[in-house]
Protein backbone atom coordinates (compact mmCIF):
# COMPACT_ATOMS: atom_id res chain seq x y z
CA UNK A 1 0.00 0.00 0.00
CA UNK A 2 1.09 3.48 -0.81
CA UNK A 3 3.28 5.06 1.83
CA UNK A 4 1.31 8.29 2.05
CA UNK A 5 -2.16 6.92 2.74
CA UNK A 6 -1.45 5.24 6.02
CA UNK A 7 -0.38 8.52 7.56
CA UNK A 8 -3.54 10.23 6.39
CA UNK A 9 -5.45 7.69 8.46
CA UNK A 10 -3.25 7.68 11.53
CA UNK A 11 -2.06 11.25 11.85
CA UNK A 12 -5.24 13.21 12.62
CA UNK A 13 -5.91 11.21 15.76
CA UNK A 14 -2.30 10.94 16.84
CA UNK A 15 -1.60 14.63 16.28
CA UNK A 16 -4.72 15.79 18.10
CA UNK A 17 -3.90 13.58 21.07
CA UNK A 18 -0.26 14.61 21.11
CA UNK A 19 -1.20 18.24 20.56
CA UNK A 20 -3.44 18.26 23.61
CA UNK A 21 -1.19 16.12 25.79
CA UNK A 22 2.31 17.25 24.97
CA UNK A 23 2.16 20.35 27.11
CA UNK A 24 0.59 18.69 30.18
CA UNK A 25 3.10 15.83 30.15
CA UNK A 26 6.24 17.89 29.65
CA UNK A 27 4.95 20.48 32.07
CA UNK A 28 4.29 17.86 34.77
CA UNK A 29 7.82 16.51 34.46
CA UNK A 30 9.27 20.03 34.60
CA UNK A 31 6.99 20.97 37.48
CA UNK A 32 8.15 17.96 39.47
CA UNK A 33 11.59 19.59 39.72
CA UNK A 34 10.23 22.87 41.04
CA UNK A 35 9.17 24.05 44.44
CA UNK A 36 5.96 25.74 43.30
CA UNK A 37 3.66 26.23 46.25
CA UNK A 38 1.40 28.94 47.60
CA UNK A 39 4.26 30.86 49.27
CA UNK A 40 6.53 30.60 46.32
CA UNK A 41 4.57 30.42 43.07
CA UNK A 42 6.67 30.10 39.95
CA UNK A 43 8.77 27.64 38.03
CA UNK A 44 12.05 27.62 39.91
CA UNK A 45 14.43 24.72 39.77
CA UNK A 46 15.18 22.81 42.95
CA UNK A 47 16.65 19.66 41.45
CA UNK A 48 15.51 16.36 42.84
CA UNK A 49 14.57 17.72 46.25
CA UNK A 50 10.93 16.75 45.76
CA UNK A 51 11.89 13.22 44.86
CA UNK A 52 14.09 12.92 47.93
CA UNK A 53 11.19 14.10 50.06
CA UNK A 54 8.88 11.58 48.41
CA UNK A 55 11.18 8.62 48.91
CA UNK A 56 12.44 9.42 52.39
CA UNK A 57 9.83 11.48 54.13
CA UNK A 58 6.34 10.75 52.85
CA UNK A 59 4.83 7.73 54.48
CA UNK A 60 1.35 9.01 53.70
CA UNK A 61 1.84 8.67 49.95
CA UNK A 62 3.08 5.11 50.15
CA UNK A 63 0.29 4.19 52.55
CA UNK A 64 -2.27 5.64 50.17
CA UNK A 65 -0.63 3.73 47.36
CA UNK A 66 -0.82 0.42 49.22
CA UNK A 67 -4.42 1.16 50.14
CA UNK A 68 -5.19 1.82 46.49
CA UNK A 69 -3.54 -1.47 45.57
CA UNK A 70 -5.58 -3.33 48.15
CA UNK A 71 -8.79 -1.53 47.20
CA UNK A 72 -8.49 -1.99 43.45
CA UNK A 73 -7.31 -5.59 43.54
CA UNK A 74 -10.03 -6.66 45.98
CA UNK A 75 -12.86 -4.82 44.24
CA UNK A 76 -11.80 -5.95 40.77
CA UNK A 77 -11.52 -9.52 42.01
CA UNK A 78 -15.02 -9.34 43.51
CA UNK A 79 -16.37 -7.70 40.37
CA UNK A 80 -14.83 -10.44 38.25
CA UNK A 81 -16.26 -13.27 40.34
CA UNK A 82 -19.72 -11.72 40.64
CA UNK A 83 -19.80 -10.42 37.06
CA UNK A 84 -18.72 -13.78 35.64
CA UNK A 85 -21.19 -15.60 37.89
CA UNK A 86 -24.08 -13.37 36.85
CA UNK A 87 -23.13 -13.70 33.20
CA UNK A 88 -23.18 -17.49 33.54
CA UNK A 89 -26.58 -17.32 35.24
CA UNK A 90 -28.29 -15.29 32.54
CA UNK A 91 -26.33 -16.84 29.69
CA UNK A 92 -28.66 -19.77 29.10
CA UNK A 93 -32.32 -20.48 29.76
CA UNK A 94 -33.70 -18.46 32.64
CA UNK A 95 -37.03 -16.73 33.00
CA UNK A 96 -37.07 -12.97 32.36
CA UNK A 97 -33.60 -13.30 30.81
CA UNK A 98 -33.68 -9.98 29.01
CA UNK A 99 -35.06 -8.14 32.01
CA UNK A 100 -32.23 -9.36 34.23
CA UNK A 101 -29.64 -8.57 31.58
CA UNK A 102 -30.80 -4.97 31.31
CA UNK A 103 -31.09 -4.62 35.07
CA UNK A 104 -27.57 -5.94 35.67
CA UNK A 105 -26.18 -3.42 33.19
CA UNK A 106 -27.82 -0.37 34.68
CA UNK A 107 -25.42 0.62 37.51
CA UNK A 108 -22.61 1.06 34.99
CA UNK A 109 -24.67 3.63 33.11
CA UNK A 110 -25.11 5.84 36.15
CA UNK A 111 -22.71 8.60 37.05
CA UNK A 112 -20.53 7.45 39.97
CA UNK A 113 -20.50 10.78 41.83
CA UNK A 114 -24.21 11.19 41.56
CA UNK A 115 -24.93 7.68 42.75
CA UNK A 116 -22.40 8.16 45.51
CA UNK A 117 -24.37 11.13 46.75
CA UNK A 118 -27.34 8.77 47.00
CA UNK A 119 -25.21 6.10 48.66
CA UNK A 120 -24.16 8.64 51.24
CA UNK A 121 -27.75 9.10 52.29
CA UNK A 122 -28.25 5.33 52.03
CA UNK A 123 -25.47 4.66 54.54
CA UNK A 124 -26.36 7.61 56.74
CA UNK A 125 -25.83 6.63 60.36
CA UNK A 126 -29.21 7.58 61.75
CA UNK A 127 -31.40 8.44 58.74
CA UNK A 128 -30.37 5.80 56.22
CA UNK A 129 -32.11 2.51 55.42
CA UNK A 130 -29.00 0.39 56.03
CA UNK A 131 -28.88 1.29 59.66
CA UNK A 132 -32.63 1.08 59.85
CA UNK A 133 -32.14 -2.57 58.99
CA UNK A 134 -29.31 -3.03 61.46
CA UNK A 135 -31.28 -1.35 64.20
CA UNK A 136 -33.55 -4.42 64.16
CA UNK A 137 -30.60 -6.17 65.78
CA UNK A 138 -29.87 -3.23 68.01
CA UNK A 139 -26.80 -2.24 66.05
CA UNK A 140 -25.82 1.06 64.44
CA UNK A 141 -22.58 0.57 62.53
CA UNK A 142 -20.91 3.94 61.85
CA UNK A 143 -20.44 3.23 58.11
CA UNK A 144 -18.71 6.39 57.10
CA UNK A 145 -16.89 7.39 60.25
CA UNK A 146 -15.15 4.16 61.19
CA UNK A 147 -11.77 3.45 59.61
CA UNK A 148 -12.46 -0.09 58.43
CA UNK A 149 -16.17 0.30 57.75
CA UNK A 150 -15.57 3.40 55.60
CA UNK A 151 -13.26 1.33 53.42
CA UNK A 152 -15.87 -1.42 53.26
CA UNK A 153 -18.51 1.12 52.23
CA UNK A 154 -16.29 2.43 49.45
CA UNK A 155 -15.79 -1.15 48.27
CA UNK A 156 -19.52 -1.90 48.30
CA UNK A 157 -20.21 1.17 46.20
CA UNK A 158 -17.40 0.30 43.78
CA UNK A 159 -18.66 -3.26 43.38
CA UNK A 160 -22.18 -2.01 42.78
CA UNK A 161 -21.02 0.50 40.21
CA UNK A 162 -18.60 -1.59 38.17
CA UNK A 163 -19.66 -5.23 38.37
CA UNK A 164 -21.89 -4.52 35.33
CA UNK A 165 -18.81 -3.71 33.28
CA UNK A 166 -17.35 -7.15 34.00
CA UNK A 167 -20.78 -8.66 33.48
CA UNK A 168 -21.08 -7.03 30.05
CA UNK A 169 -17.65 -8.13 28.86
CA UNK A 170 -18.07 -11.69 30.20
CA UNK A 171 -21.58 -12.10 28.81
CA UNK A 172 -20.52 -10.80 25.40
CA UNK A 173 -17.64 -13.28 25.59
CA UNK A 174 -19.87 -16.19 26.57
CA UNK A 175 -22.31 -15.40 23.76
CA UNK A 176 -19.55 -15.45 21.19
CA UNK A 177 -18.09 -18.82 22.24
CA UNK A 178 -18.06 -21.53 19.57
CA UNK A 179 -20.63 -24.32 20.03
CA UNK A 180 -18.47 -27.32 19.10
CA UNK A 181 -16.47 -27.76 22.34
CA UNK A 182 -19.73 -27.83 24.32
CA UNK A 183 -21.23 -30.43 22.04
CA UNK A 184 -18.12 -32.56 22.38
CA UNK A 185 -18.26 -32.25 26.16
CA UNK A 186 -21.97 -33.16 26.15
CA UNK A 187 -21.27 -36.25 24.09
CA UNK A 188 -18.58 -37.25 26.56
CA UNK A 189 -21.23 -36.88 29.26
CA UNK A 190 -19.31 -34.24 31.21
CA UNK A 191 -21.08 -32.78 34.28
CA UNK A 192 -21.78 -29.04 34.29
CA UNK A 193 -18.97 -28.42 36.76
CA UNK A 194 -16.46 -30.29 34.63
CA UNK A 195 -17.78 -28.52 31.55
CA UNK A 196 -17.09 -25.19 33.24
CA UNK A 197 -13.58 -26.14 34.37
CA UNK A 198 -12.42 -27.78 31.16
CA UNK A 199 -14.37 -25.94 28.46
CA UNK A 200 -15.95 -22.63 29.44
CA UNK A 201 -13.23 -21.26 31.68
CA UNK A 202 -10.26 -21.91 29.37
CA UNK A 203 -12.19 -20.48 26.43
CA UNK A 204 -12.96 -17.37 28.47
CA UNK A 205 -9.37 -16.89 29.62
CA UNK A 206 -8.28 -14.27 27.07
CA UNK A 207 -11.44 -12.23 27.66
CA UNK A 208 -10.97 -12.53 31.42
CA UNK A 209 -7.44 -11.16 31.22
CA UNK A 210 -8.53 -8.26 29.07
CA UNK A 211 -11.47 -7.43 31.30
CA UNK A 212 -9.43 -7.60 34.52
CA UNK A 213 -6.67 -5.39 33.15
CA UNK A 214 -9.12 -2.76 31.92
CA UNK A 215 -10.92 -2.77 35.24
CA UNK A 216 -7.66 -2.52 37.18
CA UNK A 217 -6.67 0.50 35.11
CA UNK A 218 -10.01 2.16 35.70
CA UNK A 219 -10.22 1.16 39.36
CA UNK A 220 -6.81 2.58 40.12
CA UNK A 221 -8.15 6.02 39.24
CA UNK A 222 -10.85 5.86 41.90
CA UNK A 223 -11.40 9.38 43.11
CA UNK A 224 -14.96 10.62 42.56
CA UNK A 225 -16.47 8.06 44.90
CA UNK A 226 -14.03 8.76 47.69
CA UNK A 227 -14.29 12.50 47.19
CA UNK A 228 -18.03 12.45 47.82
CA UNK A 229 -18.40 9.50 50.14
CA UNK A 230 -15.67 9.95 52.72
CA UNK A 231 -13.30 12.71 51.51
CA UNK A 232 -10.50 10.32 52.33
CA UNK A 233 -11.55 10.09 55.93
CA UNK A 234 -11.93 9.33 58.72
CA UNK A 235 -8.36 10.52 59.08
CA UNK A 236 -6.59 9.16 56.05
CA UNK A 237 -8.20 5.74 56.22
CA UNK A 238 -9.80 5.81 52.77
CA UNK A 239 -7.27 8.01 51.05
CA UNK A 240 -6.00 6.68 47.72
CA UNK A 241 -3.11 7.96 45.61
CA UNK A 242 -5.29 10.13 43.38
CA UNK A 243 -6.99 11.68 46.36
CA UNK A 244 -3.69 12.34 48.12
CA UNK A 245 -2.28 13.99 44.99
CA UNK A 246 -5.47 16.05 44.82
CA UNK A 247 -5.04 17.21 48.42
CA UNK A 248 -1.40 18.13 47.95
CA UNK A 249 -1.95 19.83 44.62
CA UNK A 250 -5.28 21.56 44.79
CA UNK A 251 -5.99 21.87 48.50
CA UNK A 252 -2.53 22.66 49.86
CA UNK A 253 -1.27 24.12 46.55
CA UNK A 254 2.05 22.30 46.70
CA UNK A 255 1.87 22.13 42.93
CA UNK A 256 5.51 21.19 42.37
CA UNK A 257 5.41 18.37 44.87
CA UNK A 258 2.10 17.05 43.58
CA UNK A 259 3.63 16.87 40.09
CA UNK A 260 6.41 14.75 41.58
CA UNK A 261 3.81 12.47 43.10
CA UNK A 262 1.88 12.28 39.83
CA UNK A 263 4.93 11.44 37.78
CA UNK A 264 6.19 8.79 40.20
CA UNK A 265 2.70 7.33 40.43
CA UNK A 266 2.40 7.05 36.65
CA UNK A 267 5.74 5.27 36.33
CA UNK A 268 4.84 2.79 39.09
CA UNK A 269 1.41 2.18 37.56
CA UNK A 270 2.75 1.47 34.08
CA UNK A 271 5.36 -0.92 35.45
CA UNK A 272 3.01 -2.74 37.79
CA UNK A 273 0.23 -3.06 35.21
CA UNK A 274 2.70 -4.60 32.77
CA UNK A 275 3.69 -7.11 35.45
CA UNK A 276 0.08 -7.85 36.40
CA UNK A 277 -0.76 -8.45 32.73
CA UNK A 278 2.13 -10.94 32.43
CA UNK A 279 1.16 -12.61 35.70
CA UNK A 280 -2.51 -12.99 34.72
CA UNK A 281 -1.58 -14.38 31.33
CA UNK A 282 0.48 -16.96 33.14
CA UNK A 283 -2.30 -18.15 35.49
CA UNK A 284 -5.17 -18.06 33.04
CA UNK A 285 -3.30 -19.58 30.15
CA UNK A 286 -1.78 -22.43 32.13
CA UNK A 287 -4.13 -24.93 30.49
CA UNK A 288 -3.11 -23.81 27.03
CA UNK A 289 0.60 -24.05 27.57
CA UNK A 290 0.55 -27.71 28.44
CA UNK B 1 -30.52 -31.84 42.52
CA UNK B 2 -32.03 -30.08 39.52
CA UNK B 3 -34.57 -28.19 41.60
CA UNK B 4 -31.93 -27.25 44.13
CA UNK B 5 -29.82 -25.78 41.36
CA UNK B 6 -32.76 -23.85 39.94
CA UNK B 7 -33.67 -22.49 43.36
CA UNK B 8 -30.10 -21.38 43.96
CA UNK B 9 -29.90 -19.78 40.54
CA UNK B 10 -33.05 -17.74 41.00
CA UNK B 11 -32.18 -16.70 44.54
CA UNK B 12 -28.76 -15.49 43.41
CA UNK B 13 -30.23 -13.49 40.56
CA UNK B 14 -32.98 -12.04 42.76
CA UNK B 15 -30.55 -11.14 45.51
CA UNK B 16 -28.29 -9.24 43.15
CA UNK B 17 -31.29 -7.54 41.53
CA UNK B 18 -32.36 -6.26 44.91
CA UNK B 19 -28.90 -4.89 45.56
CA UNK B 20 -28.94 -3.17 42.16
CA UNK B 21 -32.36 -1.64 42.64
CA UNK B 22 -32.06 -0.65 46.32
CA UNK B 23 -30.41 2.78 45.89
CA UNK B 24 -32.85 3.69 43.13
CA UNK B 25 -35.88 2.80 45.24
CA UNK B 26 -34.43 4.75 48.12
CA UNK B 27 -33.82 7.75 45.86
CA UNK B 28 -37.35 7.60 44.48
CA UNK B 29 -38.81 7.46 47.98
CA UNK B 30 -36.55 10.24 49.24
CA UNK B 31 -37.38 12.52 46.32
CA UNK B 32 -40.96 12.78 47.63
CA UNK B 33 -39.95 13.74 51.14
CA UNK B 34 -39.46 17.10 52.76
CA UNK B 35 -37.36 18.27 55.67
CA UNK B 36 -39.66 16.80 58.31
CA UNK B 37 -40.09 13.37 56.78
CA UNK B 38 -36.34 13.03 56.22
CA UNK B 39 -35.32 13.98 59.72
CA UNK B 40 -38.11 12.27 61.62
CA UNK B 41 -36.69 8.80 61.04
CA UNK B 42 -36.29 6.31 58.26
CA UNK B 43 -39.40 5.81 56.16
CA UNK B 44 -39.99 4.28 52.78
CA UNK B 45 -43.55 4.36 51.54
CA UNK B 46 -45.26 7.66 50.76
CA UNK B 47 -48.80 8.21 52.11
CA UNK B 48 -48.42 5.22 54.41
CA UNK B 49 -45.32 6.31 56.29
CA UNK B 50 -44.97 9.96 55.38
CA UNK B 51 -46.91 12.70 53.64
CA UNK B 52 -45.44 13.04 50.11
CA UNK B 53 -44.20 16.41 48.99
CA UNK B 54 -43.29 17.39 45.45
CA UNK B 55 -40.92 20.13 46.50
CA UNK B 56 -37.87 18.14 45.44
CA UNK B 57 -39.12 17.83 41.89
CA UNK B 58 -40.57 21.33 41.55
CA UNK B 59 -37.35 22.97 42.59
CA UNK B 60 -35.48 21.45 39.63
CA UNK B 61 -37.10 23.63 37.00
CA UNK B 62 -37.19 26.89 38.93
CA UNK B 63 -34.45 29.45 38.26
CA UNK B 64 -31.94 30.00 41.04
CA UNK B 65 -33.38 33.46 41.80
CA UNK B 66 -36.57 31.84 43.09
CA UNK B 67 -34.73 29.43 45.30
CA UNK B 68 -34.65 26.72 42.67
CA UNK B 69 -31.81 24.57 41.45
CA UNK B 70 -31.64 24.93 37.75
CA UNK B 71 -30.35 21.68 36.31
CA UNK B 72 -31.78 22.26 32.83
CA UNK B 73 -28.79 24.19 31.60
CA UNK B 74 -26.19 21.81 33.08
CA UNK B 75 -28.19 19.02 31.50
CA UNK B 76 -27.84 20.46 28.02
CA UNK B 77 -24.20 21.32 28.65
CA UNK B 78 -23.51 17.72 29.60
CA UNK B 79 -25.30 16.37 26.56
CA UNK B 80 -23.47 18.78 24.27
CA UNK B 81 -20.00 18.08 25.66
CA UNK B 82 -20.54 14.31 25.73
CA UNK B 83 -21.90 14.06 22.20
CA UNK B 84 -19.41 16.39 20.53
CA UNK B 85 -16.37 14.89 22.20
CA UNK B 86 -17.59 11.33 21.57
CA UNK B 87 -18.18 12.14 17.92
CA UNK B 88 -14.73 13.67 17.42
CA UNK B 89 -13.07 10.85 19.35
CA UNK B 90 -14.81 8.19 17.32
CA UNK B 91 -14.01 9.77 13.96
CA UNK B 92 -10.34 10.32 14.79
CA UNK B 93 -10.05 7.09 16.75
CA UNK B 94 -11.59 4.96 14.02
CA UNK B 95 -9.29 6.40 11.37
CA UNK B 96 -6.24 5.81 13.56
CA UNK B 97 -7.42 2.33 14.48
CA UNK B 98 -7.86 1.47 10.82
CA UNK B 99 -4.32 2.61 10.08
CA UNK B 100 -2.95 0.64 13.03
CA UNK B 101 -4.84 -2.49 12.04
CA UNK B 102 -4.05 -2.46 8.30
CA UNK B 103 -0.68 -0.83 7.74
CA UNK B 104 2.71 -1.35 9.32
CA UNK B 105 4.44 1.56 10.93
CA UNK B 106 8.05 1.51 11.85
CA UNK B 107 10.20 4.31 13.15
CA UNK B 108 13.25 3.12 15.02
CA UNK B 109 11.98 0.84 17.77
CA UNK B 110 8.42 2.18 17.56
CA UNK B 111 6.05 -0.33 16.00
CA UNK B 112 2.28 -0.58 15.56
CA UNK B 113 1.72 -2.13 18.96
CA UNK B 114 3.67 0.69 20.62
CA UNK B 115 1.52 3.32 18.96
CA UNK B 116 -1.62 1.44 20.00
CA UNK B 117 -0.24 1.23 23.53
CA UNK B 118 0.45 4.95 23.49
CA UNK B 119 -3.20 5.60 22.69
CA UNK B 120 -4.56 3.20 25.26
CA UNK B 121 -2.08 4.18 27.97
CA UNK B 122 -3.77 7.58 28.21
CA UNK B 123 -6.43 5.80 30.22
CA UNK B 124 -3.90 4.89 32.90
CA UNK B 125 -3.35 8.52 33.76
CA UNK B 126 -5.56 9.52 36.67
CA UNK B 127 -7.47 12.74 35.98
CA UNK B 128 -5.68 14.44 38.84
CA UNK B 129 -2.29 14.11 37.08
CA UNK B 130 -3.56 16.05 34.09
CA UNK B 131 -5.84 18.46 35.86
CA UNK B 132 -3.25 21.00 37.02
CA UNK B 133 -1.42 21.29 33.69
CA UNK B 134 -4.76 21.37 31.89
CA UNK B 135 -5.93 24.11 34.21
CA UNK B 136 -2.90 26.24 33.34
CA UNK B 137 -3.08 25.37 29.65
CA UNK B 138 -6.77 26.15 29.27
CA UNK B 139 -6.22 29.34 31.25
CA UNK B 140 -3.51 30.34 28.79
CA UNK B 141 -5.77 29.59 25.81
CA UNK B 142 -8.65 31.35 27.63
CA UNK B 143 -10.72 28.19 27.39
CA UNK B 144 -11.23 27.74 31.12
CA UNK B 145 -14.87 27.55 32.08
CA UNK B 146 -15.99 27.03 28.47
CA UNK B 147 -17.62 24.10 26.71
CA UNK B 148 -14.86 24.03 24.08
CA UNK B 149 -12.21 23.58 26.74
CA UNK B 150 -14.06 20.62 28.19
CA UNK B 151 -14.59 19.05 24.78
CA UNK B 152 -10.84 19.28 24.21
CA UNK B 153 -10.08 17.56 27.49
CA UNK B 154 -12.71 14.90 26.97
CA UNK B 155 -11.23 13.97 23.61
CA UNK B 156 -8.10 12.87 25.47
CA UNK B 157 -10.32 10.85 27.77
CA UNK B 158 -12.41 9.20 25.06
CA UNK B 159 -10.19 8.71 22.04
CA UNK B 160 -8.19 5.90 23.70
CA UNK B 161 -11.43 3.96 24.21
CA UNK B 162 -12.41 4.38 20.57
CA UNK B 163 -8.95 3.30 19.40
CA UNK B 164 -8.87 0.30 21.74
CA UNK B 165 -12.25 -1.06 20.61
CA UNK B 166 -11.82 -0.29 16.93
CA UNK B 167 -8.31 -1.78 16.59
CA UNK B 168 -9.65 -5.02 18.03
CA UNK B 169 -12.64 -4.84 15.76
CA UNK B 170 -10.77 -4.08 12.53
CA UNK B 171 -8.38 -6.92 13.29
CA UNK B 172 -11.36 -9.23 13.02
CA UNK B 173 -12.72 -7.73 9.79
CA UNK B 174 -11.09 -9.84 7.06
CA UNK B 175 -8.43 -8.03 5.07
CA UNK B 176 -9.79 -9.56 1.87
CA UNK B 177 -12.69 -7.10 2.00
CA UNK B 178 -10.50 -4.06 1.49
CA UNK B 179 -8.17 -5.88 -0.88
CA UNK B 180 -11.08 -6.80 -3.14
CA UNK B 181 -12.27 -3.21 -3.07
CA UNK B 182 -8.81 -1.99 -4.04
CA UNK B 183 -8.61 -4.42 -6.94
CA UNK B 184 -12.02 -3.22 -8.07
CA UNK B 185 -10.49 0.20 -8.48
CA UNK B 186 -11.32 1.99 -5.24
CA UNK B 187 -8.67 4.22 -3.76
CA UNK B 188 -7.84 3.46 -0.11
CA UNK B 189 -10.23 6.13 1.17
CA UNK B 190 -13.12 4.80 -0.87
CA UNK B 191 -12.31 1.27 0.22
CA UNK B 192 -12.44 2.41 3.83
CA UNK B 193 -15.53 4.53 3.49
CA UNK B 194 -17.63 2.35 1.19
CA UNK B 195 -16.60 -1.15 2.18
CA UNK B 196 -14.91 -1.37 5.57
CA UNK B 197 -17.00 1.17 7.45
CA UNK B 198 -20.40 -0.35 6.60
CA UNK B 199 -19.06 -3.66 7.87
CA UNK B 200 -17.99 -2.10 11.14
CA UNK B 201 -21.30 -0.82 12.45
CA UNK B 202 -21.36 -3.14 15.53
CA UNK B 203 -17.86 -2.01 16.49
CA UNK B 204 -18.79 1.61 16.01
CA UNK B 205 -21.86 1.16 18.19
CA UNK B 206 -19.84 -0.36 21.02
CA UNK B 207 -17.19 2.33 20.73
CA UNK B 208 -19.84 5.02 20.67
CA UNK B 209 -21.60 3.53 23.65
CA UNK B 210 -18.44 3.39 25.75
CA UNK B 211 -17.45 6.93 24.73
CA UNK B 212 -20.85 8.25 25.70
CA UNK B 213 -20.80 6.41 29.04
CA UNK B 214 -17.32 7.53 30.01
CA UNK B 215 -17.95 11.07 28.80
CA UNK B 216 -21.24 11.37 30.61
CA UNK B 217 -20.00 10.03 33.92
CA UNK B 218 -16.85 12.12 34.20
CA UNK B 219 -16.89 14.42 37.17
CA UNK B 220 -13.39 15.43 38.03
CA UNK B 221 -12.35 17.42 34.95
CA UNK B 222 -15.64 19.27 34.88
CA UNK B 223 -15.18 19.96 38.59
CA UNK B 224 -11.70 21.44 38.20
CA UNK B 225 -11.99 23.18 34.84
CA UNK B 226 -15.31 24.98 35.12
CA UNK B 227 -16.64 27.44 37.70
CA UNK B 228 -19.73 29.50 37.07
CA UNK B 229 -20.28 30.12 33.37
CA UNK B 230 -20.50 26.50 32.38
CA UNK B 231 -21.63 23.74 34.68
CA UNK B 232 -21.98 20.09 33.86
CA UNK B 233 -24.63 17.92 35.41
CA UNK B 234 -22.52 15.90 37.88
CA UNK B 235 -20.91 19.07 39.21
CA UNK B 236 -24.26 20.79 39.57
CA UNK B 237 -25.63 17.87 41.55
CA UNK B 238 -22.62 17.34 43.78
CA UNK B 239 -22.74 21.04 44.56
CA UNK B 240 -26.02 20.30 46.35
CA UNK B 241 -24.18 17.92 48.63
CA UNK B 242 -23.33 20.62 51.16
CA UNK B 243 -23.57 20.56 54.93
CA UNK B 244 -27.33 21.05 54.91
CA UNK B 245 -28.18 18.71 52.10
CA UNK B 246 -31.65 18.94 50.58
CA UNK B 247 -32.00 15.18 50.24
CA UNK B 248 -35.27 15.43 48.36
CA UNK B 249 -34.13 17.66 45.49
CA UNK B 250 -30.80 15.84 45.45
CA UNK B 251 -32.57 12.53 44.91
CA UNK B 252 -34.87 13.95 42.27
CA UNK B 253 -31.95 15.54 40.44
CA UNK B 254 -29.95 12.32 40.64
CA UNK B 255 -32.82 10.31 39.20
CA UNK B 256 -33.30 12.75 36.35
CA UNK B 257 -29.61 12.71 35.58
CA UNK B 258 -29.17 8.94 35.41
CA UNK B 259 -32.27 8.46 33.26
CA UNK B 260 -30.87 9.09 29.76
CA UNK B 261 -28.11 6.52 29.96
CA UNK B 262 -30.44 3.82 31.20
CA UNK B 263 -31.76 3.88 27.65
CA UNK B 264 -28.24 2.86 26.64
CA UNK B 265 -28.58 -0.26 28.80
CA UNK B 266 -31.62 -1.29 26.76
CA UNK B 267 -29.80 -0.70 23.49
CA UNK B 268 -26.81 -2.73 24.66
CA UNK B 269 -29.02 -5.61 25.74
CA UNK B 270 -30.85 -5.59 22.40
CA UNK B 271 -27.62 -5.90 20.50
CA UNK B 272 -26.28 -8.50 22.92
CA UNK B 273 -29.33 -10.70 22.45
CA UNK B 274 -29.18 -10.36 18.70
CA UNK B 275 -25.56 -11.46 18.87
CA UNK B 276 -24.27 -8.37 17.11
CA UNK B 277 -22.15 -7.11 19.96
CA UNK B 278 -20.43 -10.30 20.86
CA UNK B 279 -18.01 -9.93 18.00
CA UNK B 280 -17.29 -6.34 18.83
CA UNK B 281 -16.30 -6.66 22.47
CA UNK B 282 -13.31 -8.84 22.90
Amino acid sequence: MNFKHKFVFLMPGLLVLLGILIFPIIFTVRLSFSGWDSFNPGLDFIGIENYIRLFTDDKRFWESFLRLGFLSITTVFLQYIIGFGLALLVWKEIKFKRFFRVLFLIPMMTTPVIMTVIWRTFFHESLGPVNDFFSLFGMAPPWLSHEVLALVTVMIVEVWQWTPFMFLLMLAGLLSLPKEPFLAAAIDGASSIRKFIYVTFPLMAPISIGAIIIRLIEASKIMDTIFVLTSGGPGTSTETSSFYIFIKGLREFQIGYSATLSFTYLIIMIISLTFIAKFLTKIFMKGDAE
Amino acid sequence: MKTLYTTLKYSAVTLWSMFVIAPFLWAISTSFKDFNSVTSGVSYIPWLQFEPSFEGWKVLTKPASEGGINIVEPYFNSIFVTLISSLISIILGTLAAYALSRFTFKAGFVKNSDITFFFISQRIMPPIVLSIPFFLMLGYLSLLDTLMGLVMVYIVLLMPIAVWIMVDFFNKVPREIDETALIDGCNPYQAFYKVVLPNSIPGLIVAGMFCIIFGWIDFFFAFILTFTEVQLLPVAIVALNSSITPWWSLSAAALVSVAPLIVVAFIVERYLSKGNLSGAIK
